[in-house]
């Protein structure tokens, strides 16, 4: 038992203290000044996955006047309204080919991801819906239009125009789809599955 | 030392010093002439205790009268006064004390942290019912507390309806920094370390934070005092998932030198299923190890710890969705979109966590009543989060945060009699960086930060029935992160009239900012433990908390991919600040114990993400909520009851209910808990090896109070578009769940107790979702699971 008073209690306990303060101290700044992070300063994140720009081209068989297609979202999730560009009506009674392909135009050089689509063929699928009284889009039927499974791609479509018409065409490429669901293999996304990586809508008219 | 004594003591000391130095010398022995060594001899103001043989002296006294104390146990003390003339030989002859001693009344102190704070505590064996679960799961044998999932093996403890960074998670005395600020992440902790966890729903720990606005978890592992060398190794095995884990851990205890522990722990299992199919992708693994080594001397000891917790936890494929239309299509639809055959391979998308802690202690005893400690602890999570990307991109994680955490600790704490009193300081410097070579924005920006803490609880036992405590702490906290911020989302948040000086870098399409906050918190807590005749208890506490905003709050920016929703932050958030009012009620007969705890806890500027629009964007439209402030209230009760109806059968029944509503919205609060009852019976008999034969029945209500988030959406169906709601705020229904728990000790080892347990889980194989399950929109919950698991003690 101790004999010592309350007072000298407390003169060893502030010794303690005081040393543990100092330590604690001297810890503090050796960390503080050897753990400084300099990648503050890094430049903005380089962001090469993202798709900015879906351009559907549709060429009429026989010759005439193509038709551009293009929907633009240049800052990704952020807060601006992608732009959305139809270059003029369809003509009737013609029969277009129609080529879809995607760019980062927030890379520099912009750069084309339509090639790694087609590389990685078997995980990818694009959809055509329409609304109106449009004709469907149709899957191309070249060779180059299906992955290395026979399933198709998508990437190639055919519009057959009749009379006037007007509606919608919203083009959707699906990342790893059960290609296998009923009725994928023809165009409808209802039994696709997957995610979707671009869902773009056009407002079509044919004059 | 008799207070009497020590008093006596003081006095003296201020007084005079007559110069005269005499020596007083002799024998203390009883009326039979027994030695008595140890006796106490007080003279003036010095002390000394007889020797072997019974002799004392005592020099430098002064002359004149001096008074004269003997005292030894058993015997009547000694009261005189002496009148010293020069140097004296004086014996003494003590008499034996006929009264009986006095009562002794041993009170347990009934909380450790907290008087006035019924502390909820689970039991080692509870726990290792949970050898291959998580953390998050042991909780849930709390009435009160809740689990916030995201698939089954990321799981989160909601205390009477918070969760997350309002919940922090103290392991072996550090706090555990892992991104706890995201609905999916899960507290980085390995169940088999904890030996005991305590739970404090409110925030009257305040020796280990101010900011624990839902409650606290605390965990400590293994101590052993006692010069042993013990162990124990448990193995399970689940039929849903097909893997189990193995956890061995081994502990040389002692009560003085040299003490250690080591654990290390291996969990592995595949797919889950649900009644109907198999939830691919939901595959985890961890490999954890922690050790210590602790050197306990006379009055001081010195521990150094080490744990590593790697885990790699599989996210269910399903649940990764796209854009609105994708959600809407996984609602409607009651499957999942893919279900592939079981594997064990943990595929993209996955999580993968480490975390890494070093503690050093040193804690100092300046007698049993007074110790001072002092801690530094470094903790390192590496957090990766991978998700179905295209092409080479797959192999590269979308997110890769790495936290620093160092975290420096002072504390003392002095028992006076009926006082207590802990005091302390504590700082911390953390740096989180965002690895930009994700290609991916980060979700979270880099930011330093530093916090500094100092608090005083104080603690006073009126009479054996009655303790008041109460304690206050002070909280600096510094944030400086550095952000790229689109232009476009500067403007459309409207920051630059307020935070224009933030900007120190332009980009071209984006702003390079330096965002900083410095904030001054204030927490206390106020409380009193009144124990009643009949064994009646009755805790009352009022506690106050501030949380500041964290990261995410603060800083979130873009696509959560999990839940399909442009999160976005905001720097004009400030402190919630929560009041809490808790009343615990116990009451202990002889067969049967209850506990009532009704609460109210009121919260300003509570933070919460709201639906505030849509954004479209190439990939489609998806729903914009942002994080807002808003006055809320929680109140709620909590019940449980333990009846023993005979020596064998058992029977609890415990029951939470919890309303949490937004004021200013003068709507519900989202994501709050629904009622739910337990019952458990068990059954246990000691002849037949110890046979322990448990069943539980879990019902879950649906929750009715909930705000209403729903949107619309057009999808194409026959050619035009058609305007569907996309239902993602009805919860979803009640459910009941059946489980079933057995043990058995087997004398199968001479020197190793083995423990031999069975259990079912989900009975029926019942068909359901959970509300508070972030994946309820894409699959149901876990199927039927029987599981064995051994268990040896050595």
């Amino acid at each position: 038992m101790n004999s010592t008073t309350q007072k000298s209690f407390r003169n060893s306990f502030s010794n303690v203290n005081r040393k543990a303060k100092f330590c604690g101290i001297a810890l503090v700044a050796l960390v503080t000044f050897s753990c400084s992070n300099d990648d503050n300063d890094a430049p903005p994140v380089n962001e090469e996955e993202l798709i900015t720009t879906v351009t559907a081209i549709y060429t009429p068989q026989g010759g005439g006047t193509a038709i551009t297609l293009q929907y633009k979202d240049l800052d990704g999730e952020g807060a601006n309204a992608p732009v959305v560009t139809v270059s003029g009506p369809f003509a009737k009674n013609t029969t277009y080919n129609g080529t879809v392909t995607f760019k980062n135009e927030l890379a520099s050089p912009a750069e084309d991801i339509t090639p790694e689509i087609v590389a990685e063929g078997t995980d990818h699928q694009l959809f055509y819906q329409k609304t109106g009284n449009l004709a469907p889009f149709i899957y191309g039927s070249a060779a180059s239009n299906f992955d290395s499974n026979g399933k198709v791609i998508g990437l190639q479509s055919v519009f057959a125009t009749t009379g006037a018409a007007a509606g919608t065409l919203t083009i959707t490429l699906r990342h790893t789809p059960n290609k296998n669901g009923a009725n994928v293999a023809a165009g409808d996304i209802t039994n696709a599955g997957g995610s979707t990586d671009a869902e773009v809508t056009f407002d079509i008219s044919v004059l | 030392m008799p207070k009497k004594i020590l008093f006596f003591f003081t006095l003296t000391m201020f007084c005079n010093i007559l110069f005269s130095q005499n020596t007083v010398s002799g024998k203390i022995l009883s009326q039979q002439l027994e030695i008595l060594s140890g006796a106490h001899i007080h003279m003036g103001r010095n002390t000394v205790s007889s020797d072997y043989n019974g002799n004392y002296t005592l020099s430098n006294l002064p002359s004149g009268s001096i008074k004269v104390n003997i005292s030894f146990v058993g015997y009547k003390p000694v009261d005189t006064i002496i009148n010293l003339q020069g140097d004296l030989k004086i014996d003494f002859k003590l008499v034996v004390q006929t009264a009986n001693l006095q009562e002794v009344v041993v009170r347990q102190k009934i909380g450790n942290i907290n008087n006035s704070v019924a502390e909820q505590r689970i039991k080692k064996a509870t726990i290792e019912k949970y050898s291959n679960k998580t953390l998050g799961d042991v909780l849930k044998e709390i009435a009160g507390i809740s689990t916030l999932k995201s698939g089954n093996a990321v799981v989160k403890p909601i205390i009477n309806g918070l969760y997350g960074s309002r919940v922090p998670v103290i392991n072996n005395n550090v706090r555990l920094e892992d991104q706890q600020w995201g609905t999916e992440h899960a507290p980085n902790f390995d169940v088999n370390s904890a030996e005991k966890i305590t739970v404090i729903k409110g925030a009257s720990g305040l020796q280990y934070s101010g900011d624990a606005v839902g409650g606290l978890v605390i965990i400590e592992p293994v101590r052993s005092k006692k010069d042993t060398l013990f162990g124990k190794t448990i193995v399970n095995y689940d039929t849903n998932g097909k893997g189990g884990s193995v956890s061995t851990a081994i502990h040389k205890g002692n009560n003085l030198g040299f003490s250690w522990n080591a654990l290390a722990t291996y969990k592995y299992l595949g797919d889950k299923s649900a009644p109907d199919y198999i939830l691919s992708n939901t595959g985890n693994m961890e490999n954890n190890f922690s050790g210590d080594i602790k050197y306990l001397a006379e009055n001081y000891d010195f521990t150094a710890f080490y744990s590593y917790y790697n885990a790699q936890i599989g996210i269910l494929s399903a649940s990764h969705t796209g854009n609105v239309n994708d959600l809407y299509n996984s609602i409607t639809n009651k499957i999942p979109a893919i279900i592939n055959d079981f594997t064990y391979a943990i595929n993209n998308p996955k999580q993968e966590v480490q975390h890494h802690i070093a503690k050093l202690n040193y804690n100092y005893y300046f007698n049993e009543s007074e110790n001072i400690s002092f801690q530094y602890a470094f903790q390192y999570n590496k957090r990766l989060e991978y998700d179905v990307r295209r092409g080479d991109y797959n192999n590269t994680a979308a997110l890769d945060l790495e936290l620093k955490t160092h975290s420096f600790n002072l504390d003392y704490k002095k028992n006076l009699h009926d006082w207590n009193l802990k005091s302390g300081v504590s700082s911390s410097f953390q740096n989180n960086f965002a690895n930009p070579k994700t290609g991916i924005r980060p979700l979270i920006p880099n930011y330093d930060k530093i916090d500094f803490g100092v608090y005083s609880i104080i603690s006073h036992d009126f009479t054996d029935t009655f303790s008041v405590d109460t304690g206050v702490r002070y909280d600096f906290s510094k944030t400086d992160a550095t952000k790229y911020y689109q232009k476009s989302r500067w403007d459309e948040r409207g920051y630059n009239e307020e935070f224009a000086h933030f900007i120190v870098g332009d980009y071209s399409t984006q702003w390079l900012t330096k965002p900083s906050f410095t904030f001054h918190n204030i927490s206390a807590s106020l409380g009193f433990y009144k124990m009643f005749d009949n064994n009646w208890d009755w805790f009352t506490n009022v506690s106050f908390a501030s949380r500041n905003p964290n990261p995410s709050e603060f800083f979130s920016d873009g696509l959560h991919h999990s839940t399909g929703v442009i999160e976005l932050g905001d720097l004009n958030l400030e402190k919630e600040q929560a009041t809490k009012l808790s009343i615990t009620l116990q009451k202990k007969y002889t067969d049967f114990s209850l506990e009532v705890n009704p609460y109210i806890n009121h919260i300003q500027n509570y933070m919460f993400l709201r639906p505030v629009g849509f954004e479209t964007t190439i990939r489609g439209a998806f729903p914009v909520w942002e994080y807002q402030q808003t006055d809320a209230s929680l109140i709620g009760i909590d019940f449980q009851t333990n009846w023993n109806i005979t020596s064998q059968w058992q029977y609890l029944f415990s029951f939470a209910y919890v309303n949490g509503r937004d004021i200013s919205n003068k709507q519900s609060l989202i994501d709050i808990p629904p009622v739910n009852l337990n019952n458990k019976i068990s059954f246990s008999k000691k002849e037949w090896h110890q046979l322990l034969l448990e069943l539980k029945s879990e019902i879950v209500f649906s929750q009715n109070k909930y705000p209403d988030n729903n949107f619309y959406t057009n999808i194409i169906k026959n050619d035009s578009f058609e305007s569907v709601l996309v239902d993602i705020s009805t919860p979803t229904p009640a459910y009941h769940l059946l489980h079933f728990y057995s043990e058995m000790k087997l004398p199968v080892f001479s020197k190793m107790q083995t423990t031999l347990g069975f259990s079912i889980q989900n009975i029926l194989d019942t068909k359901y979702r959970d509300y508070l399950n972030r994946q309820r929109f894409f699959a149901d919950e876990l199927g039927r699971s029987f599981q064995i698991q051994l268990k040896f003690n050595y």
